[in-house]
């Protein structure tokens, strides 16, 4: 399971937790067990999220391996000027 | 083939942190340079919007026959012109600000496009055109447009995070932090509540929109245009008009700036639209008075700060909310004002609050760093009150709170190595922070921070049979990027700087490349070069091998030339790229190198910069006597255009703080559309902005670089409202600090 750190206006779609789990060792499964557990997050994933893995920001590389252990974060989609 | 595995982290660089120079200059300064608006076809014909009035107003109808009937107009689009495809909710709002269907949202809002066979002919035509309009209230300011009563520009556009009972305007909320705001506030011994409020300000690119579309009869469309990313125009414009992706090439041409503003578009579609219902090539290029009316200026702000520190400097809470307007559609970049907000700093209890708001002025886009300044200019402001109202240093409170390795950042992230403490120290120990200073002149201080990026991203690196080098890349040269790509692909490859050139293509050269933003380019695109140059270093030694009768895992690639290596390798001479390249067709034909990635581990940057002001307590003008800039740029690449965009930033936050905004009537239509009224800061206004590179190295790339393009419009706002602040002797928390705005501050206290 990894842990996976969700920002605070998207907690009432995860039974206002902050943090959640998810059965994953992908980027892929992670957005795909998210939607699939909590359903209320699948608009949001859909308009686009990057996630921060140990650190490093992924925004769409399917196959980027996530350890048990590694530090998960739901991200706002980047973009930049 | 044993690759140089030394280069990444290497230190022992020889082209890379040069000066070497630039590949653009003669072309930009003989006027050679080809920029949007000189591209010409034959049989070419001008094309002219037609734009909105009112600030808000319902097309009833529009009447375009005279129009069609005068003499030279071969063509007149209105929204009912752009095929009935399906698209997705943010391209959708992109086919609408570049042409109105049901609604004008905001005074500039394009209605109807002629094309005529000369500019007064459709300068001509365009009075021709009859419009019938239902004006409809209107909304410019973001704390207004968010009252449940204000007039609606949308229906059903809220996002489903959006509480019950908020007015119509308000789409979106985004929420981040940590801890116990309360809790925290409770700790301290002092409490800072303030409001702070920015004004939209544009880009202020030098190049207005221009391009020039021709689609042909057989469905093939070509369109060359101004924009950081021909890629996003041809996915968005193909999108719009329903053609595939691969029937519309698209070239950018040379840049005159962007900084962001051109990571969408505005008249291209309608370009290709009038060039498609025409059948000939159609040349569109913005005025001045269209820039500033009708494509993207960053939002405009209202933020509250809740902040508690001890007498000591510890900061015990933070608390921002931020209400940020982007103008007639949704998208303004408060999540990101909201997840940067607090992020240079190591706070238990943090929250931030954003909510992005529609209103009657045009749609905002991207302006370097979105979102962050604004968020800074509160924060940093705040800091700053709090620190010299206990007594402190301001310096000393930013080091004491400073965030670090394994800082968990306010946004949710911890943090690897970062370089926010090496520009805080580097500040304080510059000469700068202890120069006397004058009556009526003060010192400021602000942080700011960037998240940075990659993306995807091809590179295509060719030998050529003379033994040089051409790179191939695919996004536009705004910051340097030609030099940068050729100097890393030297180094890789260990030939002299001179001997490559770098070369922008269009989309149907390479694979997909996203837009010149996020500060990505230097980096992913670097990356990408050493990859490509890489491969194209394996094929040299595996050529080498050949020649030589050895495996090629005897081969190695060492100060421009293939060597033998190892103890079976045997004693052959080194060749060179150019001896390889020589006899390339003898050996497998022409060599080249690729590389096509989605790149990731871009490094978050920060900077600290100072400024000094002086006041005229008499006008309330500000000078800006002093400037440095400390920024984090990992491995400067070339440290010219690095001190380049740090003094950018610097400037065009400059202006943000001292002058510019969009003006409004009461009738909701904009007052200051021209650089006579819309004042950005000239030479004449500035002192040299001083700069101070720290090299950090980005452990996710293989030169340690780390994008530094937009870290230096952060902390702007904030250092200068802190320094005129000190200088005039009255907190100022409002954007512009236009002279009569200083001079009521210093008269009312």
């Amino acid at each position: 399971m990894v842990q996976v750190r969700i920002w605070g206006s998207l907690a009432s779609a995860t039974d206002d937790q902050t943090e959640v789990e998810i059965e994953a060792g992908t980027l892929r499964e992670l957005l795909d067990g998210l939607a699939e557990k909590y359903p209320g997050l699948k608009p949001q994933l859909d308009r686009g999220v990057s996630v921060a893995i140990d650190g490093k920001v992924y925004n769409d590389s399917w196959f980027t391996p996530i350890r048990p252990d590694s530090e998960v974060v739901l991200l706002a989609r980047l973009r930049g000027g | 083939m044993a690759l140089d595995a030394k280069m990444d982290g290497k230190l022992d660089f020889k082209v890379v942190g040069t000066r070497v120079n630039r590949p653009d200059g003669i072309d930009k300064v003989t006027g050679r340079a080809r920029f949007g608006a000189d591209m010409t076809a034959p049989g070419m014909l001008v094309g002219k919007v037609l734009r909105s009035p009112h600030a808000h107003a319902k097309i009833k109808s529009i009447d375009t026959s005279a129009a069609e009937a005068l003499e030279g107009v071969l063509a007149v689009v209105t929204r009912a012109d752009f095929p009935e495809v399906e698209l997705d909710e943010g391209t959708w709002d992109v086919l609408d600000n570049c042409m109105a269907g049901e609604k004008a949202l905001y005074d500039g809002h394009a209605v109807a496009a002629v094309a005529a066979a000369s500019e007064s002919v459709a300068k001509k035509a365009l009075k021709l055109i009859k419009v019938d309009y239902e004006p409809l209230p209107h909304v410019i300011a973001v704390d207004d447009a968010m009252k449940a009563d204000a007039p609606a520009l949308h229906d059903g556009r809220q996002v489903e995070n959006v509480p019950e009972g908020m007015g119509a305007n308000v789409v979106a909320r985004y929420e981040f932090g940590h801890g116990d705001i309360e809790a925290g506030l409770g700790k301290a011994d002092k409490v800072l509540e303030r409001t702070y409020k920015t004004e939209a300000t544009h880009q202020g690119y030098i190049e207005p929109h221009a391009c020039l579309a021709q689609v042909g009869s057989d469905g093939q469309a070509d369109l060359w245009c101004c924009t950081q990313g021909q890629y996003m125009v041809r996915d968005t414009c193909a999108a719009i008009m329903g053609l595939s992706q691969s029937r519309l090439k698209v070239t950018a041409s040379e840049i005159g700036g962007g900084f962001g503003g051109k990571t969408t578009v505005f008249i291209e579609p309608v370009a290709l639209a009038l060039s498609k219902k025409s059948g000939r090539p159609v040349k569109m290029v913005m005025s001045r008075s269209e820039v500033l009316r009708a494509t993207g200026p960053t939002a405009s702000s209202s933020i509250d700060i809740r902040l508690g520190m001890t007498e000591d400097g510890q900061i015990t809470a933070g608390f921002a909310e931020l209400r940020y307007q982007g103008g007639a559609y949704p998208g303004s970049p408060v999540e990101f004002g909201s997840m940067s907000a607090f992020a240079p700093y190591d706070l238990e209890n943090v929250k931030t609050v954003g909510w992005d708001v529609v209103a009657n002025r045009p749609k905002q886009a991207a302006y370097r760093a979105p979102g962050a300044p604004m968020a800074a200019f509160a924060v940093e402001s705040a800091i700053d009150e709090l620190a010299k109202g206990l007594g402190l240093d301001p310096l000393e409170v930013r080091l004491k709170n400073a965030a670090r390795e394994g800082t968990k950042a306010a946004y949710g992230v911890t943090y690897p190595a970062i370089g926010l403490e090496a520009t805080l120290r580097t500040a304080k120990d510059h000469p700068h922070w202890t120069a006397p200073l004058g009556e009526n002149q003060g010192r400021g201080v602000a942080c700011g921070f960037w998240f940075n990026f990659g993306g995807n991203t091809c590179v295509t690196l060719n030998v050529t049979p003379d033994g040089t080098v051409n790179v191939i890349e695919g996004n536009p040269d705004i910051g340097g990027s030609r030099a940068s790509m050729s100097m890393m692909a030297a180094e890789e490859l260990g030939v002299p700087y001179e001997r490559v050139r770098t070369v922008i293509a269009d989309t149907a050269s390479l694979g997909l490349n996203d837009v010149t933003d996020g500060s990505r380019v230097t980096f992913a695109v670097g990356l990408a070069t050493i990859e490509a140059a890489r491969a194209a270093k394996r094929e040299m030694c595996k050529r080498a091998a050949m020649v030589w009768g050895i495996d090629e895992e005897a081969v190695v690639w060492e100060d421009g030339a293939a060597r033998p290596s190892g103890p079976n390798a045997g004693k052959h001479d080194p060749m060179t790229l150019a001896d390889i390249a020589a006899i390339a067709s003898n050996t497998g034909g022409p060599i080249a190198g690729h590389s096509e990635i989605n790149a990731e581990g871009a490094g978050v940057s920060f900077a600290t910069h100072m400024v000094d002001t002086e006041v005229d307590p008499e006008s309330g003008a500000v000078k800006i006597l002093r400037y440095t800039v400390f920024q984090d740029a990992g491995k400067a690449v070339h440290p010219d255009y690095v001190e380049g965009q740090f003094q950018g930033g610097a400037v065009q936050g400059i202006g943000w703080a001292l002058n510019e905004a969009y003006i409004y009537g009461e009738d909701g239509v904009l007052q200051n559309p021209g650089f006579l009224d819309y004042r950005v800061p000239v030479a004449s206004d500035l002192p040299m902005i001083d700069t101070v590179i720290l090299e950090i190295p980005n452990p996710g790339h293989p030169y340690g670089v780390r994008g530094v393009g937009e870290t230096s419009i952060v902390p702007p706002l904030a250092a200068i409202a802190n320094s005129v602040s000190a200088a005039a002797g009255v907190r100022m928390t409002s954007l512009p600090m236009s002279p009569p705005k200083v001079l009521k501050a210093i008269q009312t206290g």
